[in-house]
């Protein structure tokens, strides 16, 4: 991000000389020096600077506080003598943690349902989005849009817990269908295989609705006249979609899925944790859960905060891998 | 992005045709495609609904049906009683109730701060205003973690407190951006200018001029912040351990998911019949807690659009 600010126009009444004159040595410059915007905005917002105040301490208690407290991977961590007090161990924690068995299980386990969620939670709200846009206004248009953008607002509790019930190898709805073509009740939750399709297609299910909502938008900005001049060409619907709507939502879907990709490592600690149990762990233990799990319940503080910071590390590197390489392919990036 | 039109679904189809070429048929590969569409949207809108109707179906049928797996799409030998027992549970009454404070308190809390640094961020004149709204964007890029946030929430003494579920989490960069682009371009900088002129400071602007104005914004983000305290449990589930401060979704995980019910019962009929009560009433409850949110759902989804699309908006 750059950091220009606007210069402030004159005050009404005040006329300044525009033109710079490169023979005068003392002719005013352009551009005012900082201090001098500086102390003009105070003069005019301080009040506003001090709204700020309340709202600047948050971000500083509760974001850069712990960014500084995290400082504690690398030491030994002891309450008494806090997170800057505590002895130096250097990379100790983190050695600890990539010599583990369980740090190519969990890296696996994070990368491999983040990838496939950021895959498949990609193309079904562009096709949800195209498919209504070709539908006209009617009821029918309304229903389906109003239904598949309820789920948004479910909690992640209800989410899995109706997953559970449906999923459930006694009474689930699934399994029942499943019965119908003589296969065997499979209890979905207890094998590891399925864990992986469980999290991301019922996380489909639950926001596909509300992710169509900025594809709809940007379909809705594509200029019509290019479509009525395809349709006097002869186009159909289907090369229409292909050669006017697909290109029209290009810079959208690529922003999506920047997004998507930058925050895979960011990957909802929320729901693996619900859906996790003894049974399916071998590949529903993520990096999250992992965290919380050291942190909170054995409480080992600098373990837990190195593996966190790791995590960390590694999703800022891909958002900015991933902004690089966008910007160099389509131009535009998340920030100029 | 090309987003000039921030409404979906009332802007009307460009591509319709008008009423006096009606006659004109579209070509047979069109129409075929139309079906082939309409069909995908249907199975679609059935893949979401389906389980919400076995949910509510189930939720309403009788204990030993549900038990049996009698239960598809419709309820059978229909029943109030798991609702009765879900609503006369103390712990789901008093999740209720702790969610009710912290949707209440939190969402207020919320939009209070995050005006209060939006609005700033709007103004050009605002000297620093690139440099906050870089140190609030850091924040989503970098984050500490869980346990230095943990350790500063203890410190500050937070822990096992109502507070903690209303302040660590209070502003989300998202929203002020949201915000922040609505004033932007929504309040003219001349009405800055006539206020001024007529001597009001900036804080009477904001309170007289910008915040009425801001209805629709308010609107969005008080939707966004009540939601997102009532769905989310993970605070809690990290800095709670008084039960009787725990919100509703915890309540929720712990008997829908962790199976926790209070037996009491010694003989196997009870025992059993106990056991096919706790499966209805898991449906009873999903209904009974996602209702608030879905019954007003209808009403505030245009607002909620209108939000994301807001903020989708670069800028």
């Amino acid at each position: 991000m750059t950091i220009t600010t606007p210069r402030p126009s004159p005050p009404a009444g005040v006329t300044r000389l525009r033109v710079r004159s490169p023979w005068r040595r003392n002719a005013p410059t352009r551009r005012r020096s900082r201090w001098a915007e500086a102390q003009r905005s105070w003069r005019l917002h301080w009040q506003l600077y001090l709204l700020v105040i309340v709202p600047l301490a948050y971000f500083v208690i509760f974001k850069y506080i712990p960014i500084g407290n995290a400082v504690i991977a690398f030491k030994d961590y002891n309450v008494i003598q806090g997170p800057w007090g505590s002895d130096w161990i250097g990379f100790k924690n983190f050695e600890l943690f990539f010599t583990n068995p369980v740090f190519g299980t969990l890296l696996e386990n994070t990368f491999i349902l983040a990838f496939y969620l950021v895959l498949a939670s990609f193309p079904i709200p562009i096709m949800l989005a195209i498919a209504l846009n070709e539908i006209g206004n009617g009821w029918f248009k309304r229903t389906v849009q109003m239904v598949t953008y309820a789920p948004y607002f479910i909690s992640t509790v209800v989410v899995v817990s109706m997953t559970i019930l449906v999923l459930s190898p006694r009474l689930g709805v699934v399994n029942d269908g499943l019965g119908l073509f003589g296969i065997a009740p499979i209890n979905f939750l207890g094998d590891p295989n399925y864990f992986r399709h469980i999290y991301v297609w019922s996380d489909v299910w639950q926001t596909a609705g509300y992710s169509a909502v900025i594809y709809m938008a940007a379909l809705a900005g594509i200029d019509p006249a290019l479509h009525e001049s395809a349709k006097i060409d002869g186009a159909s619907r289907l090369q229409r979609i292909r050669h006017i709507d697909l290109p029209g939502i290009m810079p959208t879907a690529v922003i999506v899925l920047i997004l998507g990709v930058g925050n895979m490592m960011a990957i909802g600690f929320e729901k693996a944790y619900l859906l996790q149990n003894d049974l399916n762990l071998a590949q529903s233990e993520i990096i999250p859960t992992y965290v919380y799990k050291t942190g909170l319940i054995n409480a080992d503080f600098s373990m837990a905060t190195a593996v966190g910071l790791f995590n960390s590390v590694v999703n800022l590197c891909l958002l900015l891998l991933v902004n690089f390489a966008a910007k160099r392919i389509t131009g535009s990036g998340l920030w100029r | 992005m090309a987003m000039s039109t921030p409404t979906t679904s009332t802007v009307s189809r460009p591509r319709r045709k008008p009423a006096a070429t009606k006659k004109v048929r579209e070509p047979f590969g069109d129409r075929v495609f139309l079906v082939v569409i309409t069909l995908m949207l249907a199975v679609m809108l059935a893949l979401v609904l389906l389980p919400l109707i076995y949910i509510v179906a189930s939720s309403f049928s009788s204990a030993t049906a549900v038990s049996a797996g009698r239960v598809k799409f419709w309820p059978v030998e229909f029943s109030l009683h798991a609702y009765k027992v879900a609503l006369s549970n103390p712990q789901v009454l008093r999740g209720y109730y702790n969610s009710l404070i912290y949707a209440v308190a939190g969402t207020l809390i919320s939009v209070t701060l995050t005006v209060a640094i939006a609005y700033p961020l709007s103004r050009k004149t605002f000297f620093g205003r690139n440099v906050l709204m870089t140190v609030l964007i850091f924040t989503m890029l970098f984050s500490g973690g869980l346990i230095p946030t943990y350790m500063v929430v203890q410190d500050l003494g937070l822990l096992n407190t109502r507070w903690a579920l209303l302040i660590p989490n209070a502003i989300g960069v998202w929203q002020v951006i949201i915000a922040r682009t609505f004033f932007a371009h929504s309040i003219p900088d001349e009405l800055y200018e006539a206020a001024t002129l007529d001597g009001a400071s900036e804080l009477r602007f904001l309170r007289s001029v910008v915040l009425p104005l801001s209805k629709p914004l308010l609107a969005v983000l008080v939707l966004m912040y009540t939601i997102y305290q009532w769905n989310t449990y993970f605070d809690a589930l990290v800095y709670l351990k008084d039960p009787d401060l725990y919100p509703l979704q915890i309540v929720l995980r712990n008997m829908l998911i962790l199976n926790q019910r209070n037996v009491g019962a010694t003989d196997v009929a009870q025992q059993l019949q106990q056991q096919q009560l706790a499966n209805v009433l898991k449906y009873a409850l999903i209904v009974v807690s996602s209702l608030p949110v879905l019954i007003i759902y209808p009403f505030i989804a245009r607002h909620f659009t209108k939000g994301v699309l807001v903020g989708a908006v670069k800028g």
